[in-house]
Formats: C-alpha cells, sequence, structure tokens
C-alpha cells in the first residue's frame, strides 16, 4: 500500500476557513483530500451483525461452559470443569462422536479429493466436447439441500426395496447387499458415501478451474522430453495443482468437521452412537436440556476451529493460490 | 483417426458419462417417483411413472402446509442476502480502500468468521434476550450474519480492480463518501455482488441447523424444515415424500440453470483467490 497518500488523505486536519483564498470560487469537492472518504463506520453493520449472532454467543459460550446452566432451574451456578469431565471421560457418548467426525472428515477428504482430481483431470483432457455437460451434471448434487439429498439416499439405501440393493441384486451381485444404515460398522461409511456423492462436484470444478490455469507449453515441453502421461501428472500437474490441493482440503475440512444435516436425516447418530457426530451430540445434548454440556462441546469445538482458522488464514492469504 | 486414441477417447466418454449418470440417478430417482401413484412408488423404484400424477403436488402443497414454508424459505434468502451482501460492500469497500492497521484488524476479524463455528446454544439465549427467538426477523438477521463473512471476503479481493480515480473523481465533483459509494462504487462492484448474492440465497435455501435450533412455531418453518417433518408424518408414502422433496429443490436447479456462471465464478474465486 501507498503510505504517503494515506497521511495525506487523514482526517485530522479539517479545512478551516482561512484556507479560502479571498476571491477564489471554492469548486465543489474541493476540500476532499482533507476528509476522510473511507470513513470506519462503513464496516459498523457488518460487524455489529457479526458480533451480536457469531462472535457474541461463542464468547458468552466460553463462560456458560463453566456452569450448570440447563432447562431445569432457572438459577446458574458455577461448576468449574465438570461439563468438560462429563464429555471427556472415557467411553463417553462425546468421545465417540469426536471420533465419528474426525473418521468422517478424515475419510471425505480422502475421498472427494481422489475421485475429484481423476473427474477434473478426465474433463479437462480426456473428453472434449461433452466436458462442460459433464461437469454440470457432476457438480448439481453439490448444490442440492442436505435434508432432501439424505431424503432420497434413505430410500436408496433402504436394505430390502432400496435402489442400491435392488441393482446389486440384479447385476447378480446379492451377496453386496447390506444393511447399509443400520448395521453398526457399516453405517458410518454409508454417510461417508453419500456425502461424497454430494460433495464431489464441488472440489471436482475448482480443481477444474486449477487444472486449466497450467499452461500447457509445460506438457509439451515434457512430451519432448519423452515424459509419460503419468510422469507429467506426477511431476507437473500435481506440484502446479499443489496450492488448489489446499485450499480443497481447507474447505472439505471446515465443512467435514460440522457436519451435521446429512447425518440427522440418514441415522441421526444410530445405530447407537455409531455415527452420532459432534454437532449431533451438542444438538442432543441441547434438546436434553444439558445446555450446560452442549455449550461445553460448542466451546470446545469453537478453540479447535479458532486454531484451524489460523491456518485456514495462512492458506489462503499465500501469493501463489491467487490465479484465476 | 489413430484406432488406439479413438479407442480412450471412448472409453474417457463412457467414465465420463457413467459419472455424469451416478450424480444425476437419485435425482432422476425423485422427480420420476414424484410422478406416480403412491403405491407404485412404494418401492421408489427407478421405473418411469406410467401415467404422471399431477396432483401429487396439489396435495403435497396442500398437506404440508408448504405455500407458507415456500414463501419462508424465498423471504429468509432474499432478505438475508440483500442485508448481508449490502453491508458486506460497505465494510470490504473502506477496509479494501483506507488499509490501516485498525482496518487490517476488523477485515480478519471480519473473515475468521468463515472458520468460526456459530455456538447456536448460546445463540438461543441471545436471541431469548432480544426477543429475537422464533421470529421471521431472527433468523434473517442471523442468516446474514453468517453470510457476510464470506462476503465481505470475496468483495474485498475485487475491490482491488476498480480504479482508485473513479472515487477520487467523485470526491472533487463533491461526492460525500456515502453517495460516492452507492452511485460509483457499487455499480461497478455488480459482478461480485451478483456472485455473492446467487451463492448466498442458495445457502440460506438449503441451510437447515438454524431454523432447527431457533424456530419451533410450523408457521415460520423453511422448506428444508418442513420437508423432513413431511417425511417423518408420511414415512414411506414416497410418492408425496418425493414431490414434496421435488419442490425443495426445483427452485435451486432453476437457479443453477439461469445462474450457472455466477456460481462457477463463485466457486473459483472463493477457493481460488487470494
Amino acid at each position: 500500500m501507498n503510505r504517503s497518500t494515506e497521511v495525506a488523505r487523514d482526517t485530522s486536519v479539517r479545512p478551516g476557513r482561512d484556507l479560502t483564498l479571498p476571491g477564489s470560487s471554492p469548486r465543489p469537492g474541493r476540500y476532499y483530500h482533507l476528509r476522510n472518504n473511507y470513513p470506519t463506520w462503513f464496516a459498523g453493520g457488518a460487524l455489529l451483525l457479526y458480533g451480536a449472532f457469531v462472535l457474541l454467543p461463542s464468547l458468552v459460550g466460553l463462560g456458560y461452559s463453566f456452569t450448570d446452566w440447563s432447562a431445569y432451574s432457572t438459577d446458574l451456578h458455577w461448576v468449574g470443569l465438570a461439563n468438560f469431565a462429563t464429555i471427556f471421560q472415557p467411553n463417553s457418548e462425546y468421545v465417540g462422536a469426536i471420533v465419528n467426525t474426525v473418521i468422517f472428515t478424515i475419510a471425505t477428504i480422502i475421498l472427494k479429493t481422489v475421485i475429484a482430481l481423476a473427474l477434473a483431470v478426465l474433463l479437462t483432457s480426456g473428453v472434449r466436447r461433452l466436458s462442460y455437460l459433464y461437469r454440470a451434471l457432476i457438480y448439481l448434487p453439490a448444490l442440492l439441500p442436505m435434508v432432501a439429498v439424505g431424503i432420497v439416499f434413505k430410500s436408496i439405501l433402504d436394505p430390502d426395496v432400496g435402489l442400491l440393493n435392488s441393482t446389486l441384486r440384479l447385476v447378480g451381485l446379492g451377496g453386496l447387499a447390506q444393511q447399509w444404515l443400520t448395521n453398526v460398522s457399516l453405517a458410518l461409511w454409508s454417510v461417508i458415501g453419500v456425502d461424497t456423492w454430494k460433495g464431489v462436484g464441488y472440489i471436482m470444478v475448482i480443481l477444474m478451474a486449477g487444472l486449466l490455469a497450467i499452461p500447457r507449453d509445460y506438457y509439451e515441453a515434457a512430451k519432448i522430453d519423452g515424459a509419460s502421461g503419468w510422469q507429467a501428472f506426477r511431476y507437473i500437474t500435481l506440484p502446479l495443482l499443489r496450492p488448489v490441493l489446499a485450499v480443497t482440503t481447507v474447505l472439505n475440512l471446515l465443512y467435514a468437521l460440522r457436519v451435521f444435516d446429512i447425518v440427522y436425516v440418514l441415522t441421526n447418530g444410530g445405530p447407537g452412537y455409531a455415527t452420532d457426530t459432534v454437532y449431533i451430540a451438542i444438538f442432543n445434548a441441547f434438546s436434553l436440556g444439558q445446555w450446560g454440556v452442549a455449550t461445553a462441546l460448542s466451546t470446545v469445538f469453537f478453540i479447535v476451529m479458532i486454531a484451524l482458522g489460523f491456518v485456514v488464514l495462512r492458506v489462503m492469504r499465500r501469493p501463489e493460490v491467487a490465479c484465476t | 483417426m489413430n484406432p488406439i486414441r479413438s479407442i480412450r477417447a471412448t472409453v474417457n466418454n463412457l467414465l465420463a458419462s457413467g459419472a455424469g449418470l451416478i450424480a444425476l440417478a437419485p435425482i432422476y430417482l425423485v422427480f420420476a417417483n414424484a410422478l406416480k401413484t403412491v403405491t407404485d412408488a412404494s418401492s421408489m423404484s427407478a421405473q418411469p411413472p406410467l401415467t404422471p400424477q399431477w396432483g401429487n403436488f396439489g396435495t403435497v402443497i396442500d398437506q404440508g402446509n408448504l405455500v407458507t414454508a415456500f414463501s419462508n424459505s424465498a423471504l429468509y434468502s432474499f432478505a438475508s442476502t440483500i442485508l448481508a451482501v449490502l453491508l458486506a460492500a460497505l465494510a470490504a469497500y473502506v477496509l479494501a480502500r483506507h488499509r490501516t492497521r485498525r482496518h487490517e484488524i476488523i477485515y480478519l476479524l471480519l473473515i475468521m468468521g468463515i472458520a468460526i463455528p456459530t455456538n447456536y446454544v448460546t445463540l438461543t439465549k441471545v436471541m431469548q434476550l432480544t426477543h429475537l427467538i422464533d421470529t421471521q426477523i431472527g433468523i434473517i438477521l442471523v442468516y446474514a450474519a453468517t453470510q457476510i463473512p464470506f462476503d465481505v471476503f470475496l468483495i474485498y479481493a475485487f475491490v482491488d480492480s476498480v480504479p482508485r480515480d473513479l472515487d477520487e473523481a467523485a470526491f472533487i465533483d463533491g461526492c460525500s463518501p456515502i453517495r460516492a459509494f452507492f452511485s460509483i462504487i457499487l455499480p461497478m462492484l455488480t459482478p461480485v455482488l451478483v456472485t455473492c448474492g446467487v451463492l448466498n440465497i442458495l445457502n440460506v435455501w438449503n441451510e437447515f441447523v438454524t431454523p432447527l435450533y431457533l424456530l419451533s412455531t410450523s408457521d415460520n418453518w423453511p422448506m428444508t424444515l418442513s420437508v423432513y417433518n413431511f417425511f417423518g408424518l408420511y414415512e414411506s408414502n414416497w410418492a408425496y415424500i418425493s414431490a414434496d422433496v421435488v419442490l425443495t429443490i426445483l427452485p435451486v436447479i432453476l437457479i443453477y440453470v439461469v445462474a450457472q456462471r455466477w456460481i462457477l465464478s463463485g466457486t473459483f474465486s472463493g477457493a481460488v483467490k487470494g
């Protein structure tokens, strides 16, 4: 930024009468440079709403985490770390929810990135004429409301009449038919699968933009040097795509850690606690009136996300990420 | 044409259309079953409807109280989007133009909101204290607040591409800061404002968690909450459930078809721009 012009436009000097030379007719915006043309209050509305409905609840939450705030009593008592002890006691519902959320996050990041990358390469270099149509189709699920997707997949994954199992039986793979949403060891993976189906197009579209930004010359030079397709991918595409992959990973991460809708509709955390996630656990504790515990878990989550936020800022502000 | 290359091209096209088919199949399924009779749709099979039952939509709109839910969703999406985009543009403009230390800090604080999760439990408390819980104005304000960080992020990057000379010229001609913003800057920001607007509308239309915490009166429910509730009430009546789902996703698909360009540019700039 040009510091000297900033200083010249500073507000501290106000135009006085003596600055007007006698006889000169003042032009409309004569002293524009002496007033602050970019007043901070312009940001006031955004700050007020954001402060009141995003920051304030989180900060208030820090305090309420240490109380026995609940639906059953109107007065509050300081209970120290009791809520956190409830959350982190061994084999608690909450530890399970945290573990599930981590599994969900890692699995969806890997699945979405790998599938999206394969599709992005296919659509940018393998398919010519219909590329736009394919892209539009594969991206569509990403825009749909999660609740609607969940309801439709609830029918698709139905063990008896669902489309998935009946298709498997039709092609003679009936042995692979499963109780997708009610089998304790399978339910979380079914949720991961549905979430990947929905989210992969979004990541693919971003990666396609990244791939198209890589200059064609690099590939031609590599071809002249006798590089195979795989080598070109490994030594040109992947390194040059790294900043974009960092961004998609962050986007996947921020989304996956807060996963709620899809689990709520498909399994509501069940069977048992097999698909319980952090947001589901918070909602359940809230519904049961255990507001102190719910807030404490939100606070733990808030602190984790703040820490991740700093990582996000670093990734998003890196200069080489700008390539549109 | 070289035979190996043409085989490869065919395989690639097959793979791509396979992926397109997998993406489309569930959407087809819900459209097909929305038009079947209640008995034909009971197994939610992939067969196309014999005679389209357009009456399903009427029944569902009636029994699911969808006129109210639909107008609530539209109200929440549009009102919160206009509010968020306007406030974000005002903020992003001064923060990007006048980069003082204070403005840098405000900017960072605002875009931290992209990562900060909403604490819904204490949000309900804040809403109770301000008497905004279970009100339409309340949820509009909350939605606007949650969209602001991302909008500021997108608009801030765009402000730099608007030449500073334009503001200067306006100021010399005697424009006040607010007038310069509304008559000169805001029109120049149109592309990014449309992008933000379309993405915000879709986000709010699809949102589910916030009304789940904040709205208990069913007359205030948006489509997402209403379709979920309908799904609970009519479990296994897949014709009606599908019709309700279709009515929920149809506006999204229409917006996608009309505004694809803006959605894609938002996806790129949000992700690929620094």
